[in-house]
């Protein structure tokens, strides 16, 4: 069963591709890449939504699809919900 | 692979189209009256109604008459009756869908009223359609079908499914020798550096550049926020995107891996020639389609994560999604449901392969679920205020 997939192997975050319970121990898998990461989810992650898959600190970046998609603007905890309320734009 | 064929009609000029509409197409937003009178009198005639068409000026009225005339020179389109209220404006989009060589006629309205005008335009109507209605269609190539590819209301199970296997079905088509054409110029912000690599030359890539600089200007100059609710909407965050940046990268994968674009087009500007094109469009679906469908495009791949429902009158729409929950809870709107990749179970070049399957089955005659459920959003880009 996989729970999460990521686009490249230097991606920080993966992709839930089901609704994963919090505390729940999650596999992931590469989808160009050979990672298979196993982490716990430290909160609820609905279908769609990302995983941190490290610990991140405030004005660090996301790597999804091996490059850039935005600031972190809250601590975030590997395992936890990675969303608009803890990562920004930096484009507009 | 080898070229499917695909039963389509072959129009005066020698393009290809899958469908075989006789539109009423009203110049204005006051004869759009008397355009749905006449499609309500002939059946098998579809009106286009929409919101502009007067005192445009500049840029935007060589748009609107690009988009007007082009949409009535799409080879989906058999006949034409243009109904506007003055014979000016009425003429010249009638001289430039008769460049084509379809049947096509003009009435206005002033000095004789709605009522003298429909009766007129139906008669003109009426004959337009029995014809068309006799027409066969021929066997043609695939690669003679120019496709035009934009996502919707997408999440994140766009860019790992639904957005990859249309770039699948883009870089085998256009080495078939096809015709394509992309778009959605600030959609693309997060990832412009990966679109302009993907340019054919230096030239193309410098014209994109400016095209890109262009739009995200008039962005800049108009937000009055970060765009947090725009761009990505608020059923993309909903479905888990972020981010602009992420996004855009999901919506790239719609580009293929391998095929290059060869050139930029303005709004509904049709391509040279055979290959990939970038379009200048906005994101907005109704939007963009519509423009596409006046650049001659005669289907349409719409990857959707968490389920826009758009059709268009002249091309049809069809619609890919991974996302399990949408497929189950909107299933009516999925032509094609690639959910399969998600979970493992599925390749995206085989989504790809599945995918080209069903553009031909749509190509012969098969309905999508736009077309099915009624969905024509005819929605004309107005760059400006009119004067």
């Amino acid at each position: 069963m996989i729970e999460f997939l990521i686009h490249e192997d230097k991606d920080n975050v993966g992709v839930a591709v089901v609704d994963i319970k919090a505390g729940k121990q999650a596999g992931g898998r590469s989808l160009h890449g050979k990672a298979k990461p196993k982490l716990k989810a430290l909160m609820e992650i609905p279908l769609g939504h990302k995983i941190a898959l490290q610990n991140f600190k405030t004005g660090d970046t996301v790597i999804k699809y091996g490059e850039d998609i935005g600031k972190v603007v809250a601590p975030i905890k590997k395992g936890d919900h990675v969303h608009v309320h803890n990562v920004k734009t930096k484009r507009w | 692979m080898k070229i499917p064929t695909i039963k389509g009609y072959r129009r005066e000029n020698g393009r290809v189209g899958i469908r075989n509409h006789v539109i009423i197409l009203p110049v204005d937003d006051i004869s759009n009256a008397a355009c749905e009178a006449v499609a309500n009198n002939i059946k098998g005639t579809l009106a286009l109604p929409h919101a502009y068409g007067r005192l445009q000026f500049g840029e935007d009225l060589e748009l609107f008459f690009r988009t007007m005339i082009g949409t009535g020179a799409n080879p989906n389109v058999a006949a034409v009756v243009v109904i506007g209220i003055e014979p000016g404006w009425t003429q010249r989009i009638v001289d430039g869908i008769a460049k084509t060589g379809k049947p096509v006629a003009g009435f206005s309205i002033e000095r004789f009223g709605d009522i003298t005008t429909i009766a007129n335009a139906s008669r003109k109507a009426l004959e337009y359609v029995q014809w068309a209605s006799e027409l066969e269609r021929e066997t043609c190539m695939f690669n003679e079908l120019y496709i035009s590819v934009k996502c919707g209301e997408s999440d994140t199970t766009t860019g790992l499914s639904s957005c990859p296997t249309v770039g699948n079905v883009i870089d085998k088509s256009i080495a078939m020798g096809g015709t394509a054409s992309f778009g959605e110029t600030s959609e693309l912000t997060g990832g412009e550096h990966i679109v302009r690599a993907k340019a054919a030359n230096e030239k193309v890539a410098k014209h994109f550049d400016a095209i890109f600089k262009d739009y995200t200007d008039m962005i800049f100059k108009e937000k009055t926020d970060d765009l947090s609710e725009s761009q990505p909407t608020k059923g993309n965050i909903r479905g888990g995107l972020t981010t602009i940046e992420e996004k855009a990268l999901g919506n790239i994968e719609k580009l293929g891996k391998k095929t290059k674009f060869v050139g930029c087009l303005k709004p509904a500007e049709a391509p040279a020639g055979k290959g990939f094109y970038f379009m200048d469009t906005s994101s907005a679906a109704a939007e963009a389609v519509t423009l596409w469908a006046a650049s001659g495009a005669v289907v349409h791949l719409f990857p959707t994560g968490q389920g826009n429902i758009i059709g268009n009158p002249i091309e049809p729409v069809i619609k890919i999604s991974g996302n399990p929950l949408t497929c189950s809870t909107m299933g009516e709107h999925i032509d094609h449901n690639v959910s399969a990749i998600l979970r493992g179970e599925m390749t995206v070049d085989e989504a790809g392969d599945e995918l080209i399957e069903l553009i031909v089955r749509t190509a012969n005659g098969r309905l999508t679920a736009a077309e099915a459920l009624g969905h024509r959003e005819f929605v004309l880009t107005k760059l400006y205020r009119s004067a």
